[in-house]
């Protein structure tokens, strides 16, 4: 007996091209059960494959041997001669995850570039108003041995993302990769593109050799907060850097490697006086989670008050800093059986108004808007700060919830 | 109850997933493994992922030997598990059972068979 109201839908698993709206189809949902379209949602990390765009790409790389070296492996997403092959591990869990390899398949718009069809096919299945975009394979760019072909890149990225891709929607941002082994091409990237449209502030992808706190920075910070643009740090690992390559599963680089180079710059942030120095300079800390938060809060306060000596341009806790700090919700490490930890978490980093929800979609552990809907222990006002309005006061996005 | 028609046995390969949707929440994923028909709430624990559409893969083991070495892993071959292809969370195919915390399991549904027919039952 088959009810009139019963819908039976075949679907196949392997054969023919991912398509994000039936991919995302329980999100929509989702957001249609909590009325989502009548909130401000803002997804402060979100990511694209750029490497599918990588011809268009290359062809803005400014050096004419660099150039010619990227175009001869264009076919070969994320693998190419210029950038750093990965040993980040095994994302897509051996096909358990199969969006990464169905995605390359997904048909664009023909009116539009690829990217912002599949952008808009996941911010409207989400239920998301504003969309901040970072790149993929592009974060790893820092590991390659030598500057120049990182700022060459990252040059060449900026200017196809401030040209084709921002441009085309102005629900989609980008806070723009800094090619970090060069300060001073960080500081003329930010001057070139930071009046760009759609740009709201400026990237470190956080694995890096280089301290936050070395001198040759100063004249960055100083001209970011000049602009009033939020500097943030998207927390990314290394397998092979010699702290992690004692491990040898991904669970393990990922649960540690994330939290654990955001804790290092963090650190350094923070002890050095940076906070104290540039008072203006407003920074967000990307998908490091945030039960590291918590911990790295009393072990600072702890160590600092025996020595503060070391840390003389602090004029208060170093915990006292971090809750001026913004950090991005996702992955939110919600505990199975008891939301104590994560109450207490919130209140640490004082969530209501440093806390950005992000889903870091496509990635393997994206987060819905769900995830913090639905926590019970947040009043409406919370909810409704932590989906959209916190980013949208840092970021000037005004408050209109899109059509 | 009520059994709801998804196919002919025949139209099931290990690819295919049927998808029931009724009323305004319910939706079932059935699929075949083997000569086995299989029926679960397509919607994960976690995320509320179509739980249903991921891959069938064997539970993955470490081999150890007496001194307790670990000697490389191997899929087994008799406990299946179904993978949400949201973000990789893991149920035991037979039971709907989470394989990394037991507490949590899927809801399961019957399904019938009959005269090359296969019926969800509901």
């Amino acid at each position: 007996m088959t009810t009139p109201t019963t819908q039976v839908v075949r679907r196949k698993l392997v054969a023919g091209s991912q398509d994000t709206t039936e991919l995302l189809r329980h999100a929509a949902l989702q957001a249609k059960r909590r009325k989502f379209s009548e909130i401000l949602i803002v997804d402060a990390d979100a990511h694209h494959y750029e490497t599918e765009s990588w011809p268009e790409i290359v062809a803005r790389i400014e050096d004419p041997v660099i150039r010619l070296q990227a175009s001869g492996n264009s076919t070969l997403r994320g693998t190419t001669s210029i950038l750093p092959g990965t040993t980040s591990g095994d994302i897509e869990m051996s096909g358990r995850i199969p969006r990464y390899a169905r995605r390359v398949k997904e048909d664009g718009n023909p009116s539009e570039p690829r990217d912002v069809t599949l952008i808009r096919r996941a911010m409207h299945a989400i239920g998301i108003d504003y969309t901040v975009l970072f790149p993929g394979p592009l974060l790893r760019l820092g590991f390659h041995p030598s500057p120049e072909y990182e700022v060459q890149v990252a040059r060449a990225y900026a200017r196809w993302l401030t040209e084709v891709i921002l441009p085309a929607d102005e629900h989609i941002k980008s806070m723009l990769y800094l090619p970090f082994q060069d300060p001073m091409a960080c500081l003329q990237l930010v001057r070139e593109f930071g009046d760009c449209k759609g740009v709201i502030g400026f990237l470190v992808a956080s694995y890096r050799d280089r301290s936050v706190h070395d001198n040759a920075y100063m004249p960055l910070y100083a001209e970011l907060e000049r602009r009033k643009l939020p500097l943030a740090f998207h927390s990314s690992v290394e397998w092979t850097e010699r702290t992690f390559a004692v491990m040898n599963r991904y669970v393990s680089i990922h649960a540690l490697g994330m939290p654990f180079n955001h804790m290092v710059h963090m650190t350094n942030w923070v002890i050095n006086g940076l906070p104290e120095r540039f008072p203006g300079l407003r920074t967000i800390w990307i998908e490091g989670g945030l039960a590291f938060v918590p911990f790295l809060m009393q072990r600072l306060d702890s160590v600092y008050m025996m020595r503060s000596s070391e840390a003389p341009l602090l004029r208060k806790l170093p915990s006292e800093y971090m809750r001026e700090f913004f950090y991005t919700s996702q992955p939110l490490e919600v505990p199975l059986h008891s939301l104590d930890m994560l109450r207490a978490t919130f209140d640490m980093i004082k969530a209501e108004t440093q806390l950005l929800y992000a889903s870091d979609y496509p990635h393997w552990d994206f987060d819905l808007p769900s995830q913090i809907y639905d926590l019970p222990f947040l009043t409406q006002e919370q909810k409704l700060r932590i989906l959209g309005e916190n980013a949208a006061d840092l970021f000037g996005l005004g408050r209109n919830v899109s059509s | 109850m009520a059994e709801i028609l998804v196919g002919e046995v025949d139209d099931f390969d290990q690819d295919t997933r049927v998808i029931v949707e009724w009323g305004t929440n319910h939706e079932v994923g059935v699929l075949r493994v083997g000569d086995e028909f299989f029926a679960y709430s397509n919607r994960c624990l976690h995320q509320g992922g179509p739980v249903c559409e991921g891959i069938v893969i064997g539970k993955v083991n470490v081999n150890l030997d007496n001194e307790k070495r670990a000697l490389g892993r191997t899929f087994s071959t008799t406990e299946l598990h179904i993978v949400c292809p949201w973000h990789g969370w893991e149920f035991d195919l037979e039971t709907g059972q989470c394989a990394s915390e037991p507490s949590l399991r899927l809801r399961k549904f019957p399904v019938k068979v009959d005269d090359g027919r296969v019926y969800l039952v509901v």
